[in-house]
């Protein structure tokens, strides 16, 4: 086993400095380490999107990023993201319209989703449709989750829906 | 009168059913605050890693644990010598699938592993990490065995037999013949036959199956949090396999992520958990990669169908004739069996149809790839591709449109109740008025001209339809009646707190689909409060009253009538102290919005958290001979039918680009007729993701195996899946018929998107190709099937 290594960072605004072992995970490390369990684990190799989170700003996957990649940076994860309220609006909008039904996927998607429409504050429903193609759900079928981040996007519009 | 009433209760004042509230749970899962089982940590807490066979047959000649044993962390190592003092086998066989076979499956391989994938050896370390490094570390010696991988020659005589205590590599037959086939197609107008073949494919749960065992030696219980559908089930068998009093194992189940059938079996590798922390008297914690999921969930499908239909010159379906084969891979699975899937294709097939002329064989055989077994839609997806691809075909030999041939072929709209010609009752189906709904709802009239207009200008578009019944609500007929221990019954207890509001405890679980919400719903509804004001508990074996859970569309039906009738009781309940405080007849009051009101004129009286007060604190206060009973108990099995068959009708438009193959989905309608409808957007989203799980078998999902038993493709990188950019909008309305078997009326919901979508896709895909003479019934419709059916490479 290889020495742990310091690493200092912050996650949801608050300074956390940590020994960790080179291989492990940001997803691991936030889960099993700060016991963050809003950031889910779905396959490990960087596709199902379960756990995408924010790291200095950009939506990454937590299991394709280790612990010690992340020193200095800011980790933002859905309790975060919740206790800062940013999400709130799209959040309800899901509850809703049912964009969920197990809620595995749902804090992943509500991060990419979220970030979608900061780069992207109206986006058409293919545009979505698209940029959401890296999170799997498999409750839904997706058209609910693509109605509420649309919808979310045009009250933030000041558009009626 | 109350009574009259309470007949059409689904009409009290401020019903509840029929609306579409919200999911009380949901905002808890869209903040990250589920709990799902990766998420419970508990003191001493082990984590549990397998060495898992490479190969997809092989004997197994030594295991050398020394150096993982050696390795830091490691608690301990076992093999299935280690834990026969721990576990029983068992045989996933049911009594009335009548010649159904298996072979002993142990927790861990016993001297051979029969699939790549099953486990062999077990590592306990206090972390997954480590428990893998020394799986690494583990030395097994195999000699390879030939693997029968292929279904198809898994019964000719010169291939090895799996399991040679069982003679054959044949685990169960059906045989089914009905009317006179042969006449009716020696005497029918056309004659249409195809050969289907349909996917091996997985669930996928976003949430792997996961496990954590508590065992407490002191009081002898085992504590099984589980993600799981039907908790007292896993209750019965932990108990009997581990040798345990079955009183003392409590199964909880708090957020499941997906489970569509994944996680109502019996599998090896939780079994083994359980079993040490019996061993090692601590809590094992054991959650599957996504590897292991791919390798040792149970798949579905991979049936290879033959099956010819008969017409009259009128376009009425007069015959099936069809022969079915599945591999199983190399045990039927326990305790649902893997007998299930092909008795209901054979069941099913042609189910919306009058023919009286109906022959079968199905087979299901062994082999050395991954265990088959009951996932979302079990043979319906397979049983109604094959009959609407005959229809289709049918109808194109008899130069008729298919809605058509659809629409004369169904059984008589005064038939029903109707008898099946293999056997299956139907209540009552919609079939006429959902077609004309859906035909009504898509214009279908406007699409055929848009079709044939653009097939002009080189665009190549297709609708496909399938209409089909839906196996919900079982009765002890499904799988009491062969022995397996699994209720179909379901009970709720539902009670009045000082407060005023109601918890509801109920034997059926929730896996997302809203479970949580229908009960508040129903409960609200026959109570008479708001729905806010109703807690729903699920999931825990020591809290809820005994159940089946989550399987076979049931929840809303079974455990739905349960509530209700919970709740009606309970309300009498509350009426009958309200008449004694307030001294009026219990029949002149009602509850509505948490408040005792007159009936007559809804005059307040007192709110429901006042008689809490008055019973759970003064009873001083409370006439002499009156004790309230402010908890109430039902429970209900369907017994007037075995099953309360849905029906739906499904369409989909597609555009097939016939220069790379590429299909794209462009919209697809349902008619669904599940019954009473509790709450229209739950339902919706049930259907919705039900047809995207039935596109992404039919277009995408494919368990591929090489010709030695070895999976192709374990990740979700190389198992495609439905995403969000190809799937379509789904537009869904309904036709309602509720079940006169139950005063809720309700029927499922859960399977039906699944059931229709393969067989509507395939239809629209062969739609577009009829210009070109091309055909496909091969899943999945990939584009290199699709170019090659054109000729094109």
């Amino acid at each position: 086993m290889v020495k742990p290594v310091i690493v200092n960072l912050t996650v949801n605004g608050e300074p956390v400095s940590r020994a960790v072992e080179p291989r492990l995970t940001l997803a691991d490390f936030l889960r099993d380490d700060l016991g963050l369990k809003g950031t889910h684990v779905g396959c490990e190799h960087g596709v199902c999107g379960a756990c995408t989170l924010r790291l200095d700003g950009v939506a990454v996957r937590g299991c394709l990023t280790l612990a010690v990649q992340c020193e200095g940076a800011a980790v933002e994860t859905i309790e975060g993201v919740t206790e800062r309220g940013v999400l709130k609006d799209l959040q309800d909008e899901f509850v809703a319209r049912n964009a969920l039904q197990c809620g595995f996927c749902t804090p992943g998607m509500l991060i990419s989703a979220g970030e979608l429409l900061e780069r992207n504050p109206l986006p058409s429903r293919e545009e979505i449709r698209e940029q959401l193609s890296g999170n799997y759900c498999r409750c839904t079928g997706y058209q609910s989750i693509v109605d509420a981040v649309e919808t979310t996007a045009r009250k933030r519009s000041g558009q009626n829906t | 009168m109350t009574d009259r009433r309470a007949m059409t209760v689904l009409d009290r004042p401020n019903s509840y059913i029929g609306r579409s509230v919200p999911r009380p749970n949901a905002a808890r899962l869209a903040q990250g605050r589920g709990t799902y089982v990766d998420d419970i940590v508990l003191p001493r807490m082990v984590h549990l890693a397998f060495c898992r066979s490479p190969y997809a047959h092989a004997e197994i000649l030594s295991i050398d644990t020394a150096a993982a044993a050696a390795l830091p962390g490691v608690v301990r190592i076992v093999t299935m010598a280690d834990l026969k003092d721990y576990c029983t086998p068992w045989v996933g066989i049911l009594d009335h699938l009548k010649g159904i076979k298996s072979a002993p499956q142990w927790p861990l391989a016993n001297g051979k592993a029969f699939f790549q994938g099953e486990p062999v050896v077990a590592v306990v370390a206090t972390s997954r990490a480590l428990a893998e490094d020394a799986v690494d570390l583990v030395e097994i010696d195999y000699r390879e065995l030939p693997a029968v991988a292929d279904m198809e020659t898994a019964l000719d005589p010169d291939t090895p037999v799996i399991h040679p205590e069982l003679g054959d590599n044949l685990c169960f037959e059906r045989r089914i013949d009905a009317g006179d086939v042969e006449a009716a197609f020696a005497e029918a107008a056309v004659v249409v036959e195809e050969t289907l073949h349909f996917n091996r494919h997985t669930g996928v749960t976003l949430e792997p199956r996961s496990i954590v065992c508590d065992f407490n030696p002191a009081e002898e219980t085992l504590t099984l949090h589980m993600s799981v559908q039907c908790p007292h089930m896993s209750k019965n068998l932990y108990a009997k396999h581990l040798g345990l009093d079955e009183d003392r194992v409590r199964v909880i189940c708090k957020d499941v992520g997906g489970s569509f059938g994944i996680k109502i079996h019996t599998y090896s590798d939780e079994m083994t958990a359980g079993a040490l922390s019996v061993m090692l008297r601590r809590p094992v914690k054991f959650v599957a990669d996504r590897l292991e999921s791919f390798t040792t969930d149970i798949h579905a499908r991979d049936h290879r169908v033959t099956a010819k239909m008969a017409f009259n010159a009128e376009g009425e379906v007069t015959a099936i004739d069809m022969d079915d084969l599945t591999g199983i891979g190399p045990y039927s699975v326990y305790p649902r069996s893997s007998g299930i899937e092909l008795n209901q294709v054979a069941n099913l097939t042609g189910g919306p149809y009058k023919h009286r002329n109906y022959r079968v064989r199905a087979r299901a055989v062994f082999q050395n790839k991954g265990v088959m077994c009951q996932y979302r839609g079990v043979g319906h997806p397979i049983a109604v591709a094959v009959g609407e691809a005959l229809i289709d075909k049918g109808a194109a030999a008899l130069g008729m449109d298919p809605a058509e041939v659809r629409r004369r072929s169904f059984i008589a709209d005064d038939a029903y109740p109707y008898t099946s010609p293999s056997g299956a009752i139907y209540e009552r189906q919609s079939h006429r008025e959902s077609l004309a709904k859906l035909l009504q709802t898509m214009d279908y009239e406007g699409l055929r001209r848009e079709q044939q207009e653009l097939r002009g200008r080189g665009v190549h578009r297709g609708i496909g339809f399938a209409s089909l019944i839906e196996v919900t609500n079982p009765s002890p007929a499904f799988y009491g009646v062969g022995g397996a221990r699994i209720a179909s019954q379901d009970g709720c207890t539902i009670r009045l707190d000082p407060t005023g509001g109601i918890t509801c405890a109920t034997g059926v679980t929730e896996q997302g689909q809203g479970t949580e919400a229908i009960i508040a719903q129903i409960a609200a509804t026959a109570v008479g409060v708001e729905p806010r004001h109703v807690r729903v508990i699920t999931g825990d074996t020591d809290v809820v009253p005994y159940g089946g859970g989550t399987w076979a569309s049931r929840g809303a039906g079974i455990g739905g009538e349960a509530a209700l009738q919970a709740g009606k009781e309970l309300r009498r309940n509350i009426l009958a102290v309200a008449g004694a405080i307030l001294q009026s007849t219990p029949e002149s009051l009602d509850i509505r919005d948490g408040v005792i009101v007159d009936e007559s004129d809804g005059t307040e009286r007192m709110p429901l958290a006042e008689l809490g007060r008055l019973v759970y604190f003064r009873g001083d206060t409370l006439p002499p001979d009156l004790q309230p009973e402010l908890v109430a108990t039902r429970h209900y099995t369907s017994r007037s039918y075995p099953f309360a068959f849905t029906n739906a009708a499904h369409a989909c438009y597609i555009e097939v680009d016939v220069e790379t193959g590429l299909l794209k989905l462009l919209k697809y309608w349902v008619v669904e007729d599940c019954g009473t409808v509790i709450n229209p957007l739950l339902v919706a989203e049930q259907t919705r993701g039900g047809v995207v799980q039935g596109l992404g078998a039919a277009l995408y999902e494919e368990c591929l195996y090489s010709p030695e038993g070895q999976l192709l493709n374990g990740s979700l990188a190389d198992y495609l899946l439905p995403m969000a950019g190809e799937m379509p909008d789904i537009v869904v309305e309904h036709v309602t018929t509720p079940t006169e078997t139950s005063e809720l009326g309700a029927k499922g919901v859960g399977e039906a998107g699944t059931a229709g979508a393969p067989g509507a896709v395939m239809n629209a895909l062969n739609d577009a190709l009829r210009p070109f003479g091309a055909r496909l019934a091969h899943m999945p419709f990939t584009p290199d099937k699709i170019l090659r059916a054109l000729g094109k490479i």
